[in-house]
């Protein structure tokens, strides 16, 4: 086991390379919900257990079904009122499952990133061929499903192993989701050698934290989203940011969370200098006209100057 | 070493779900319900009232809200008998104050230990609905096939002796099943269950020996969890009660018909600082116009009416 991650070296936030967005805006804003399904009776894995109860375990998979069942329609509504492309966390086997989600949100060019094939299934235990394996027949299934090879990761249940990274970056991949050290895009050092970034992507702000870890009432987090933006949207005007609000159906989409996730989205969605996009763009857009700059940079502050 | 390859087999992997209890659809796909009078939102207030034992066996697992500490666990004992003590009586006086007509999950155990209790339901005329024996006797995978008969079988049995009828709906404590609970159930005369969040219509569940209804009884809004599991404050759970009704309204007026399932717990609201708060939820929810407040099984049979063959 290793002391760190070794994916990224210590670049402070100051100083940093000016980066700037498409018009001018001041903050990428990207809404990332994480589409999934979970196994009511997956393989045991070694390292974790799915459910806290024995089989069957009827309270957790079947709120999880009510995401698909109940909530994601109602989210859909809700990004669609405010101009927002979802950028898809997906359990690519929910492409054979429920079809019907994939073709709506195919209807509107929403962005399909790979999370894995089943969120039960962790990454932890498996070999490198194996991981392999199962990040290529995810990336595979969404490319046969929406006609284009996703670029982002995350992985399921946020399970990762060592490499978990350098085999998606092999795989064709150009930016991940699962690094949570920075507010704004950031050169990944990986195996190979390719130009890859971390997209910021946010579990302070992510739903199911909130809720189920934290345990912060609806309307508080209304104002925890607000208070995020207005600080990264102040600090955008000297460099840009990046916000994330990563979401599951299961939980913002409850008719009594609602309210407070609308009223955030109005609030970021009513400011002028906000770049309303997907993780792709953002990482596109970064690899495009950012990510050298930052090389450069990180390797002046590496040698002390 | 590897995982065993079956954990990057998927057997199940397939259109619809990954088990065969019941079928793939999305509510908004649905066609739109109509309650009576007009209503778009029909209001269900579930009542559960329990007992938990002193000397639990916690097996195959402990219930939430079961004794924590070293026995005698004097202090959860009390606490949750409270409920059945004062916090019913101060709950029953609020809904009748709002003209509501609650529905109670009622561990059968009750009938015997709080005799009054259960007469006074009955004199009432509220509908029951079967919540097991106690909260000691949870429906959970490891309980073996004849002991859980017998528990479902006892439990109703006791309560048609005590309600003169036999319930026609059933909530297991803590929403918990063994994998053969629907079919049990359903073998005991029981007509609809509550256990499954997955929705918020009512949909057939599919036993061994034909369907079943399930009509989700919410745990994301029910008081226990919003503010003992939670610690959100008894204000703000009633905050989100609105909130919830609110949005549930304005979809129900654009889609059709929805539910807002309310479950509550004598020995949660019950109490004297919280009861005040039960009270806004209920003035508020009664001056909606597009409600529909009304008693479980009455909902399922406006939904049955119009529900295709």
């Amino acid at each position: 086991m290793k002391e760190d991650t070794g994916y990224y070296d210590y670049w402070p936030y100051r100083d940093r390379p000016r980066i700037t967005w498409p018009n001018g805006a001041r903050l990428a804003f990207w809404v990332a919900p994480n589409i999934e399904f979970y196994e009511l009776d997956p393989p045991r894995n070694p390292q974790r257990t799915p459910w806290p109860h024995p089989y069957p375990a009827v309270p957790g998979y079947s709120i999880r079904d009510y995401g698909n069942r109940v909530g994601h329609a109602r989210q859909m509504t809700l990004l669609d009122k405010y101009g927002i492309r979802g950028s898809i966390s997906l359990s690519t086997a929910l492409i054979t499952h429920h079809p019907e989600i994939i073709a709506q949100c195919r209807e509107r060019d929403w962005e399909f990133f790979t999370h894995g094939i089943y969120n039960t299934r962790y990454t932890y235990g498996m070999s490198e061929a194996q991981e392999r394996d199962m990040i290529a027949e995810s990336m595979d299934a969404i490319e046969q499903a929406v006609g284009r090879r996703p670029a982002g990761y995350l992985a399921p249940a946020l399970s990762h192993s060592e490499t978990t990274i350098d085999l998606f970056a092999e795989l064709g991949g150009i930016y991940t989701c699962d690094l949570f050290h920075d507010d704004q895009p950031t050169p990944v050092r990986v195996r190979n050698g390719r130009r890859f970034v971390s997209i910021p992507y946010s579990l302070e702000l992510n739903d199911t934290i909130v809720y189920v870890v934290n345990k912060i009432e609806p309307r508080r987090y209304g104002q925890i989203i607000k208070d995020a933006f207005d600080r990264l949207y102040a600090e955008g005007a000297n460099s840009g940011t990046v916000m994330c609000l990563p979401t599951h159906n299961y939980q913002v989409s409850c008719p009594h969370r609602m309210k407070a996730f609308e009223e955030a989205l109005e609030y970021i969605t009513g400011h002028a200098d906000v770049w309303i996009t997907t993780g792709r763009e953002i990482a596109e857009y970064y690899l495009a006209h950012h990510h050298d700059a930052a090389m450069a940079d990180i390797n002046l502050k590496l040698s002390g100057s | 070493m590897p995982l065993d390859p079956a954990f990057l087999q998927y057997p199940m992997r397939r259109h619809g779900m990954d088990h065969d209890r019941y079928d793939w659809s999305m509510l908004v796909d649905r066609p739109a319900v109509r309650w009576p009078e007009g209503k778009t939102l029909a209001l269900w207030i579930n009542v559960s009232l329990q007992h938990f034992p002193m000397n639990p066996a916690g097996q195959p697992v402990k219930l939430p809200g079961s004794m924590t500490m070293p026995y005698p666990d004097l202090r959860h004992y009390t606490l949750r008998d409270y409920g059945n003590r004062v916090g019913v009586w101060r709950l029953l006086d609020a809904l009748d104050r709002y003209r509501c007509r609650p529905t109670f999950a009622v561990n059968a155990v009750l009938a015997d230990r709080y005799p009054y209790l259960t007469a006074a339901l009955r004199e009432r005329g509220h509908e029951i609905l079967g919540h097991s024996w106690s909260m000691d006797t949870p429906h959970a995978g490891g309980l073996a096939a004849d002991a859980e008969r017998e528990l479902v079988r006892r439990s109703l049995d006791r309560l048609e002796q005590a309600f003169g009828h036999g319930p026609r709906g059933w909530l297991s404590p803590g929403k918990l099943e063994s994998a053969q609970t629907p079919d049990l159930l359903q073998a005991a005369g029981i007509r609809y269950f509550c256990d499954w969040v997955n929705d918020e219509l009512p949909y057939r569940f599919h036993t061994a020996g034909g369907d079943l209804w399930a009509i989700p009884l919410s745990t994301e809004i029910e008081d226990r969890f919003v503010v003992m599991d939670n610690q959100h404050s008894e204000a703000s759970w009633a905050r989100q009660v609105m909130d919830a009704a609110d949005f549930l309204l304005a979809e129900s007026i654009r889609q059709g018909g929805r539910i807002l399932s309310l479950s509550l717990h004598p020995w949660v609201m019950g109490q004297p600082h919280r009861i005040k708060h039960v009270e806004a939820v209920l003035d508020y929810l009664g001056s909606l116009p597009g409600v529909w407040q009304a008693e479980a099984g009455e909902i399922l049979d406006a939904f049955v009416a119009q529900a295709s063959p």
